[in-house]
């Protein structure tokens, strides 16, 4: 159990690191990857429940996005299959639920549960990607100063900092809890029986609630009067207002027009 | 150079419990003296720092840090005086990159963006991490932590700093490395310690503590010299002092 733990800390330190190569996309102002990928995501998933082939298109996006920031496929890929179980979860009933036949191929009947099951997980494997190259390219600090430059409230992007902060430190207490338990319950195989994990979780808010203060203390003594300061001078040039719109008017394009079938048609008239 | 005199008179402390810490501790440090506090765990070493930057207010005594009686109008320029570095450096660099944590005390003071960089870089630079600035803390060694946290400090050019265990916790090089880096400093310096070979190498002045109040107060060597007073206060020499257990038991 604790193994897991360790190894996803690992991960999300994997993620950080990423962020820290110098390549074109990294270079970017953060502002510029957050907005692109927000309409990005705005127009994913505002099309219809049974779409399939208007949503293939956009793959392109995070596709040139790996390309650019050099971002390791495999490790991406990995991440989308942690979080694809809830995804799976929610439309799996579809196919049972929804039956009416929308699509033939040949001799196959196609049921409206299942295309909206696969639009679902297209969708999923698009935004969640969108939002995995977004904090491998740029890294979680960089994205919430972003945030704040972009007008979010201050107070937010200060909690995500510290959240991010303090969660490798709460995780690593955890760990080593779980750790000083598994070692000293020799025939529970490390299980942890409810009264137990109640006793530890309290455990744990005790330390929380220990460290905040001190971590309070540590920032009063440097002068804390209630605001958080932080100096950042990002530069939006051309490059990233030819990224962003360039992009983002793409999308817009993809998602008002049927580029596909205007393509498929372009292309058999071609042939005829 | 009256301006930079930490002086503590009658200073008692009871916790919200009525458990007394502090029993009317009184001492006074000079500009530029490097005094270090040691005593048993729980002999209220750390409950005395905590009022040396008026985190803790005194329940009846008095603390003057230069020309500021510390009370609650004065605590904003007592902190700016006193840089205090704490255990944990966890607890102390709660940014996430080094060069913000670094320059979130001169931010605090209202230096313009270029003039803190300045500063940011140069603390740095002082504690030898200069390459380490856009790295988040949770990925530094406990070695670089601490040069950090003391940078965190340093950046804000406070007179007086104070220091709770140092070395606790860092590898043989990094301990001796960090003493030197202390070694440049000019700073009036009070340091609470179980390490007392460090003691030997960066305070001439040692004060002991115990059960909350102050047992022994006087140069280090003298302190250290004094078998009596060392075990009633529950520390023991430091190794250095102490015979070599080789060469002792050959003659």
């Amino acid at each position: 159990m604790s193994a897991k733990i360790d190894r996803v800390l690992y991960e999300i330190g994997h993620m950080d690191s990423l962020a820290e190569a110098d390549t074109p996309l990294h270079r970017l102002d953060p502002r510029a990857n957050l907005l692109t990928t927000a309409v990005f995501i705005v127009c994913v998933v505002s099309f219809g429940r049974y779409e399939i082939a208007r949503l293939l298109p956009f793959f392109l996006y995070p596709a040139v996005l790996i390309g650019l920031g050099d971002l390791p496929l495999g490790f991406l890929l990995r991440k989308l299959l942690i979080v694809s179980p809830f995804v799976i979860f929610i439309g799996i009933f579809n196919p049972w639920l929804d039956r009416t036949v929308l699509l033939q191929l040949g001799a196959l009947d196609i049921s409206g549960g299942w295309l909206s099951f696969i639009s679902l997980l297209l969708r999923f494997s698009l935004t969640v990607g969108a939002a995995l190259v977004l904090i491998a390219s740029t890294g979680f600090t960089t994205i919430c100063m972003g945030l704040e430059k972009l007008g979010a409230p201050r107070i937010f992007a200060v909690q995500l900092l510290l959240l991010y902060r303090y969660l490798f430190i709460l995780l690593d207490q955890a760990t080593r809890m779980i750790r000083a338990h598994a070692l000293r319950s020799f025939t529970r195989r490390g299980r942890i029986t409810l009264r137990v994990f109640l006793q530890m979780l309290g455990n744990l808010l005790l330390r929380t609630i220990d460290r905040a203060q001190r971590i309070h203390m540590a920032m009063l003594s440097r002068g804390f009067t209630g605001e958080i300061r932080i100096v950042r001078q990002f530069r939006f040039g051309p490059k990233e207002f030819f990224f962003m719109f360039g992009f983002s008017g793409l999308f817009i394009l993809l998602r008002l027009t049927d580029a596909v079938s205007l393509l498929g048609h372009l292309a058999l008239g071609g042939i005829r | 150079m009256s301006h930079h005199i930490v002086e503590v008179k009658d200073l008692q402390y009871h916790y919200p419990d009525q458990t007394p810490a502090l029993g009317g501790v009184s001492f006074r440090i000079h500009h530029g003296e490097s005094v270090a506090i040691v005593g048993a765990n729980g002999a209220g070493k750390s409950t005395l720092l905590l009022h040396l930057n008026g985190y803790l207010t005194p329940t009846a005594g008095e603390v003057r840090i230069g020309d500021f009686l510390l009370t609650r109008d004065t605590v904003q320029d007592v902190r700016r005086t006193v840089g205090m570095v704490f255990q944990d450096p966890d607890d102390q660099l709660f940014m996430s990159t080094v060069f913000d944590d670094v320059a979130f005390g001169p931010l605090n003071l209202g230096l313009t963006p270029s003039e803190v960089s300045a500063r940011v870089e140069k603390a740095l630079e002082t504690v030898g991490v200069a390459h380490l600035k856009k790295r988040p803390p949770h990925r530094l060694s406990a070695g670089q932590k601490r040069r950090v946290a003391i940078a965190s400090v340093l950046s804000m050019s406070p007179d007086i700093l104070v220091m709770d265990e140092p070395s606790a916790g860092l590898d043989p090089r990094a301990r001796s490395q960090l003493i030197s880096i202390l070694q440049t400093f000019h700073h009036t310096k009070i340091i609470a310690t179980h390490d007392l070979d460090m003691v030997v190498d960066l305070c001439e002045r040692t004060i002991v503590m115990h059960e909350g109040v102050i047992s022994a107060d006087g140069p280090t060597m003298e302190i250290f010299g004094n078998d009596e007073l060392l075990a009633v206060s529950c520390l023991e020499k430091p190794l250095r002092i102490q015979g070599c257990p080789v060469c002792s038991r050959r003659s």
